[in-house]
């Protein structure tokens, strides 16, 4: 299953971090990470609970970049 | 500026007063007393940490969660240590400049994002949904089923793809197709959502839904264009990852391991000096520069070309087409019309509207093309009254009774079995020779148009540098030769089947040396395979063809040729900005950072470094996005 998410991030480095950390979450299988269209595609494993997985993607986003927003 | 970029700017602002109060206050000459130094350094901490305090929290974050080397750590290392040495002034204007940077890049990239996906944006906001009393409600176009009635008036935009019920009007295209030349619409005509209405009130009768309308696959296509990520992005992700670590570790060792080593040998370890130009070397280290500049030049490419009416899916096929030497492409519909038309008449003894008239009485029962055609050349209604005796001699013609003369049209078997002597024609196409109460009466050419614009496309792929340009037909022989001689294409290849076309591209390929690519340009319908063969599938004509937006990975959104020069054009200034930016920020940045390791280059010129040349980068990006005058 795919879904979009609105983010909000300043930089271009920061989002293709927070697209590796997306990628790293379990429960999710791939992620796109648009900074020019401050959008997040993210593919979920088959079966996956879409909102705790977003809810670790968020988490493990701010690790890495603090100012970064996801609209879910 | 939005909200944080505000604050920023007061931060800014209110640091760059304290910093010269300060600086009239204390003067240039170190303080004589001890007291007077720590006041000193107490009073520098204040503008310091109202700019950069939070450099100094995502530093400690950074390091926190382990992923220490970015830009904030690199400042904050670098303006902590040049405070530690007591170089007040330095410390904080290199947090102060960091930050205008920071905030002008924000700003700068902020506004050219929303330039481009402005230029992008056809989105509809709303549709007018006519109820059975006749009243409007306004809906969004999500929530409108196929077959509701919407109304579109003057000015807005198409909401949802659809057929015209009532009403006519003008229709610009240009978001869509980048042409800036009106359509007129009328009822009985399917309309594609996001063109914008001119001058009349439509009613349309919804054929899809909004998620499968023209406008959402074209928002869906342009906004993941990024996905498909170029040679030149991977590239420059991948330098960034190994880059910053490997500046810091640099730093470090220009820090400490050339004093120790002068110290070893004997020596003045001189620190003060060493620990001073690693700080600038970490100044100047940021890689953000390029890290945004390519991503945005793609972006500012991919936009420009959509609003030139060239649709692309991903970063990496811009980056083929600029490499495209040879280009190939499918004759009918893309060179030429695609419609059987009559294009020429001979009459003998008769009047040239007669023998039309006649012959397309005797063709009217058939329903082949070319009768079609013929009908459509007339362009009267047919009194079938008038036709009599009506026979169809398969393979060669019909032979018909009309206003009591016998009509015989067909092709050249036919007027040999009547025994009719008939002046052979030479032109390319299909004749039919008409003969009346047995005598011959002149032919009827019905060909394929060549697209007005055809010539001019194949001669402008020349001067974009293209090598060859070959040409796939399934038509015969000799209209397809005569097509590519009045054209100026290099090469033909005719009756071929679909099959035979995928084996034609890959012969090419196999010519085709290691940085030349091979583009195919088909209209879309029938030649998915030959598309997805290629190194780049370029549909044309594509509005509203689901099946061509699939398989190309470039749709022209009208058909004309000409714009596959103009792609290839585009993408070839993209790809220079890209090599531009590249070299430019790589380029400086290392003889800044040489510089700044023998001394010469100090903490101002590592600043130019960072934000000069990410200021001049993006800059140079935006350039991408005008492609009117290619």
């Amino acid at each position: 299953m795919k879904k979009s998410y609105k983010i909000e991030v300043d930089c271009a480095n920061c989002a293709n971090l927070m697209e590796d950390a997306t990628k790293k979450t379990a429960g999710v299988k791939d992620c796109v990470v648009n900074f020019m269209t401050q959008k997040m595609n993210v593919e979920f494993d088959e079966g996956a609970d879409v909102a705790s997985v977003m809810e670790n993607v968020v988490k493990n986003c701010k690790a890495v970049e603090e100012d970064c927003e996801i609209f879910l | 500026m939005n909200k944080k970029q505000k604050k920023v700017l007061i931060r800014i602002i209110i640091s760059f007063v304290l910093l010269i109060v300060l600086r009239f206050i204390f003067g240039e000459e170190e303080p004589a007393t001890d007291t007077m130094k720590v006041a000193k350094f107490l009073a520098y901490l204040v503008p310091y940490l109202i700019v950069g305090y939070d450099v100094l929290l995502k530093a400690f974050h950074g390091v926190k969660n382990r992923r220490p080397f970015d830009e904030n750590f690199l400042m904050a290392i670098a303006t902590v240590g040049a405070m530690m040495l007591s170089d007040y002034q330095e410390g904080c204007a290199v947090i102060l400049f960091y930050q205008i940077g920071e905030l002008f890049q924000s700003y700068a990239v902020g506004k050219s994002r929303k330039n481009i996906s402005d230029l992008m944006d056809i989105r509809p906001d709303y549709a007018f949904i006519e109820k059975e009393n006749g009243d409007l409600e306004k809906v969004d176009p999500d929530e409108v089923e196929i077959g509701s009635v919407i109304v579109v008036k003057p000015g807005e935009k198409v909401p949802l793809d659809g057929i015209v019920t009532e009403g006519s009007s003008s229709l610009n295209t240009a978001a869509l197709t980048g042409e800036s030349v009106p359509r007129d619409i009328k009822a009985g005509e399917e309309i594609t959502s996001g063109c914008i209405n001119l001058t009349g009130i439509l009613k349309i009768k919804t054929t899809k839904e909004f998620g499968e309308s023209t406008v959402s696959k074209i928002l869906d296509l342009v906004e993941n264009a990024s996905s498909k990520k170029s040679r030149s992005e991977a590239f420059i992700s991948r330098f960034a990852k190994v880059y910053t670590p490997a500046v810091c570790y640099a730093a470090l060792a220009l820090a400490v391991v050339v004093p120790v080593a002068n110290f070893v040998m004997g020596h003045d370890p001189n620190w003060g000096i060493w620990v001073y130009r690693a700080l600038t070397f970490l100044v100047i280290s940021c890689p953000c520069a390029l890290v945004i500049s390519i991503p945005l030049s793609f972006f500012a490419g991919i936009g420009g070309a959509s609003n030139a009416g060239v649709l692309v899916k991903g970063s990496s096929y811009l980056e083929t087409l600029s490499m495209v030497k040879y280009v190939m492409f499918d004759k009918t519909g893309t060179m030429t019309e695609g419609v059987f038309e009559v294009t020429d008449i001979k009459a003998e003894g008769i009047d040239k509207d007669r023998l039309l008239e006649l012959t397309a009485y005797a063709e009217s029962y058939s329903t082949h093309p070319i009768s079609l055609s013929l009908q459509k050349a007339y362009g009267k209604a047919i009194d079938k009254k008038r036709i009599g005796d009506v026979k169809e001699i398969g393979g060669k013609g019909v032979t018909a009774v009309i206003d009591g003369v016998t009509v015989a049209a067909g092709n050249y078997k036919l007027m040999d079995e009547l025994g009719i002597k008939y002046t052979t024609c030479e032109d390319v196409g299909t004749i039919v020779y008409v003969a009346i109460d047995g005598k011959y009466s002149g032919h009827i050419l019905i060909s394929d148009r060549i697209k007005e614009t055809a010539g001019a496309a194949i001669s402008k792929l020349k001067h974009a540098g293209i090598k060859k340009t070959v040409m796939l037909t399934g038509d015969a022989k000799k209209a397809a030769e005569a097509v590519a001689a009045k054209l100026g294409i290099d090469q033909v290849y005719s009756e071929l089947l679909p099959a035979d076309k995928v084996s034609k591209v890959e012969e090419v390929l196999a010519q085709a040396g290691e940085k030349e690519k091979v583009a195919f340009v088909g209209d879309g319908i029938n030649d998915a395979p030959v598309l997805t063969r290629a190194d780049v599938g370029i549909a044309m004509g594509a509005l509203g063809s689901d099946a061509a937006i699939e398989a190309a990975d470039i749709v022209l959104m009208d058909d004309n040729p000409e714009k596959i020069a103009k792609a290839i054009k585009i993408s070839k200034k993209c790809m220079n900005i890209v090599y531009e930016n590249i070299y430019f920020a790589i380029g400086i940045k290392l003889i800044c950072l040489a510089l700044g390791a023998v001394g010469i280059a100090n903490m101002w010129a590592a600043i130019f470094a960072d934000v000069g040349v990410m200021v001049i980068a993006v800059l140079n990006a935006i350039r991408a996005l005008y492609t009117k005058n290619l």
